[in-house]
């Protein structure tokens, strides 16, 4: 819903739906989170550079073993 | 977590519309032109809110009142969904408008603190599923199944008119308030609201809930797997399987999460498919036959590793396959529902509604069907979840109704499915499954012969037809497989082999079902020792500073071999329980659940009542009370009941006696040693119920002074203590619902016409 469609989108709207639900599922997986780090992070204007997508994993699940979210029954 | 408020104490006013960007658009609707929207009532709007009222009123017309023979499945699609619309639409309006009163030109934590990792602003549809994904897991599953022994229409209108009063009501008030403070979790809220005292029983209470709640799910694990070679064997395969993917994402390829998912069904499905080859092989057949105990040991063994394995091994990946299967599963079900409509046969109030003997869960419709629903209709559990994580990803204010009330009514669906589908099999069967083996004998014959005997309307059954449904299942038998699980495995073979694969495919259903309920289980276990063994570290950390580093591995393991060892220890007396675990254990399981929510409820009540809405403050009250009698009438029913099969100390007594007479058998019990545990077990259930009980007390008591001091403030003219973040002007704009209004829209399309390089966020770092 963020992005216009592409041409893609226009010609094919059976592959631009399946598109967007596959978007869909990977946002509630947490697929996407990589992108959004380098979004944040190119906005935020931090001098840094970004961490790899390999280095942005491995923080991720690191920080989650110190900061588990619980799951519900 | 961690975050504190970034000053101390404010009032409730002065914190009114932040200063906005004058070069933005603006960051919410005008409050004049959306009142506006909602009063004016189109012919069209009005045809429509008829017609649902209508469907739904003539569903529950055919669920309440016409007594046939049958009742078709699809009423219940109705009368739920309809009622869920009616309940967002009007009642959830009620509480934004006139209790929370959301306000898009502030800033959410997920603007103000963006660091592109926990906090991250997230479209509302996506953030929508993720919360789902969280909150829904086994609990709604396993609960209705099993209050499905007193007919179908007590638990249908617990769980949906529960929901929209109660469960539904407290996620969307939890999220709010932990949105409002930087997503600080219960815990922290509750100290902060409470003081010490409410604040230190609040913790001491969750974290036993907590123990309880993981003990019982396994509990449901092991009676699902004992005896099942099939069973052992797929769901066994789920650990290399998490194994494998865990290393794929760290090593191999970082970050592809659907591809690894995708990676992981497939494995899962022939896991699933070659479970019933390898138990079909003789030594197959032998090795993976366990019984409960052993199994509960695995699991003991298996969560303790587990929980201090790095999460990236185990819990990261079974967490995308569960939430993967999660959403296919729900979704089947719902489709395979809606395709075969199956005609329910079960009555609407069963012979042991009236009774507190039943065979399942013992104890009366009020108040233990309240407490044997709780996931679906009031889940406490809930509160961990919407405090804390998803509050640091909402993107604005609005949309934590659709999200927090939202998302449990979704829940509160899978419920009802799961209730269709344990009601739309044989109650004859129902019962021969659900029964403990005290009871039913354990074989075809003995359990045919007990179910005829119950004297139930219909139901009369054959040894044959036992036989046959379990070797249509791929299992040797399905003679007292109590927990819920199996039931719901066999009503969901039953439902989806109409609808694919005919009875051929019912043995792959039944496992499939298992599979994924063992998976969300699993799940729930791994991160609720996590989160129990953080708690645990923290509070120890009050005395001994050096258990606050998580980091420091002898207090992590130590601390996780004190919480696995509490679940195991409670775990292994359900599992050796000559009561059967089930029966008495299920409804220590629910109260836990409720007295959470009790206490969620309180702190939310306390927090509104110091934001001054008295006059909506029964928006709270009437669910928190309604809790609160549930949950203290079910404890004292469970603490002073006279009754042997209620009571934890009559029953204690009752065999305590009878051991001091010399007795060598009694009741279900058959050998001295089995009296013995009975004798120990019912001891450790009834304090355990004593201390719920109490903690929950001093935690309402404590919110409700807090209310009362609230309201002699406002009364004063004194402002009351405000805990909330400081507020920050928002800068960025999205819709509330699932659906945008012409207003939204309207605001969208002038967001969209912005220049992009005026669109950045601009992040809180300081």
């Amino acid at each position: 819903m963020s992005a216009a469609p592409g041409p893609a989108g226009l010609l094919h709207p059976v592959a631009g739906a399946f598109r967007g639900f596959a978007r869909y599922v990977q946002g509630v997986m947490g697929a996407d989170a990589y992108r959004k780090y380098l979004e944040h992070h190119a906005a935020a204007g931090h001098g840094t550079p970004p961490m790899d997508e390999r280095a942005f994993w491995r923080d991720r699940t690191d920080r989650q073993d110190s900061n588990p979210q619980g799951r519900c029954c | 977590m961690g975050t504190m408020p970034e000053d101390g104490t404010r009032t409730a006013d002065g914190e009114r519309n932040p200063a906005a960007d004058e070069s933005l658009p603006p960051t919410s609707v005008d409050d004049a032109v959306r009142d506006a929207e909602e009063r004016r009532w189109t012919p069209a709007k009005i045809a429509t809110w008829v017609a649902i009222a209508l469907l739904g009123g003539v569903a529950w017309f055919m669920l309440a009142l016409v007594r046939g023979e049958t009742v078709n499945a699809i009423w219940f699609v109705f009368a739920s969904v309809c009622t869920y619309l009616i309940g967002y639409r009007f009642y959830s309006k009620v509480i934004e408008r006139y209790l929370l009163k959301p306000d898009d030109r502030r800033a959410t934590p997920a603007e103000y603190k963006a660091d592109g990792k926990d906090f991250v602003r997230t479209d509302r549809n996506v953030l929508f599923g993720h919360h789902f994904a969280a909150i829904a897991g086994a609990g709604p599953l396993v609960g209705p199944v099993i209050a499905a022994q007193m007919g179908y229409l007590p638990g249908t209108i617990w769980i949906i008119l529960g929901v929209v009063l109660a469960g539904a009501v407290q996620d969307y008030l939890v999220m709010f308030f932990s949105m409002r403070r930087g997503g600080r979790s219960l815990g922290q809220m509750a100290r902060e609201e409470l003081g010490v005292i409410g604040g230190t029983a609040a913790l001491v209470a969750t974290l036993l809930i907590m123990v309880i709640i993981v003990a019982i799910l396994a509990l449901v694990v092991v009676n699902a797997l004992g005896e099942s070679p099939w069973g052992v064997f797929s769901v066994g395969m789920t650990i290399p399987i998490a194994l494998f993917m865990g290393v794929y994402l760290r090593y191999l390829r970082p970050g592809k999460v659907m591809e690894v998912s995708i990676i992981g069904f497939v494995l899962l499905m022939a896991a699933i498919i070659g479970g019933g080859a390898v138990a079909g092989t003789e030594w197959g057949a032998a090795f993976f036959h366990l019984d409960k105990v052993t199994i509960a040991w695995g699991l003991i063994v298996y969560g303790f590793i587990a929980a201090i394995l790095p999460v990236w091994l185990l819990l990261a990946p079974r967490d995308y396959l569960s939430t993967f299967m999660k959403i296919g599963v729900i979704a089947m079900l719902a489709v395979a529902i809606i395709v075969v409509r199956p005609e329910i046969t079960v009555p609407a109030f069963s012979e042991f509604a009236g009774r507190e003997n039943g065979p399942v869960f013992s104890g009366a419709l009020f108040p233990f069907l309240f407490v044997t629903i709780a996931c679906g209709a009031l889940s406490g559990f809930h509160a961990l979840i919407s405090s804390g994580t998803t509050p640091k990803l909402i993107e604005k204010e609005r949309q934590t109704r659709f999200i927090g009330y939202g998302g449990m009514l979704m829940e509160s669906f899978v419920a009802i499915m799961a209730l269709v589908a344990a009601v739309s099999i044989d109650r004859g069967i129902y019962f021969a499954m659900n029964a403990p083996v005290a009871l039913t004998g354990g074989t075809v014959e003995t359990a045919a012969q007990w179910v005829n005997g119950l004297g139930l309307a219909g139901v009369n059954i054959t040894p044959d037809v036992l036989a046959q449904t379990a070797s249509n299942v791929g299992e040797e038998s399905i003679v007292s497989r109590s927990g819920g699980a199996p039931t719901l495995a066999v009503g969901l073979a039953h439902i989806m082999q109409q609808f694919i694969g005919g009875t051929g495919m019912m043995a792959f259903w039944y496992h499939f079902a298992i599979m994924f309920e063992a998976l969300f289980i699993l799940t729930a276990v791994d991160a609720g020792t996590r989160v129990a063994r953080f708690m645990l570290q923290d509070s120890i950390g009050n005395f001994a500073p050096k258990f606050k580093e998580a980091s420091w591995r002898p207090g992590a393991w130590l601390c996780t071999a004190i919480m696995v060892g509490a679940w195991g220890a409670v775990l292994l007396m359900g599992v050796t329980d000559p009561l059967g675990g089930i029966n008495t254990l299920f409804p220590l399981f629910g109260i836990a659940n409720q007295l959470l929510a009790a206490i969620a409820l309180a702190v939310c009540m306390a927090i509104a009542a110091k934001r001054g809405s008295f006059k909506y403050l029964w928006i709270v009250a009437v669910p928190l009370a309604f809790t609160a009698v549930v949950t203290i009438t079910a404890s004292i029913h469970k603490i002073f009941s006279s009754v042997p099969a209620v009571g934890y100390f009559a029953n204690n007594a009752a065999f305590s006696k009878a051991l001091a007479d010399g007795k060598t058998s009694f009741g279900t019990a058959k050998t001295t040693a089995a009296m013995e545990a009975v004798v120990r077990n019912t001891m450790i259930q009834g304090w355990l119920s004593i201390i719920f009980v109490v903690l929950s007390i001093i935690v309402i008591v404590t919110a409700v002074l807090a209310t009362v001091k609230a309201f002699r403030n406002t009364a004063a003219g004194v402002p009351n203590v405000n805990n909330e973040d400081r507020p920050h002007p928002s800068r960025v704009y999205a819709p509330a619902g699932l659906i945008p209004t012409p207003a939204e829209r309207e605001l969208m399309a002038e967001w969209n016409k912005l220049p992009a390089d005026l669109r950045v966020e601009r992040a809180g770092h300081h």
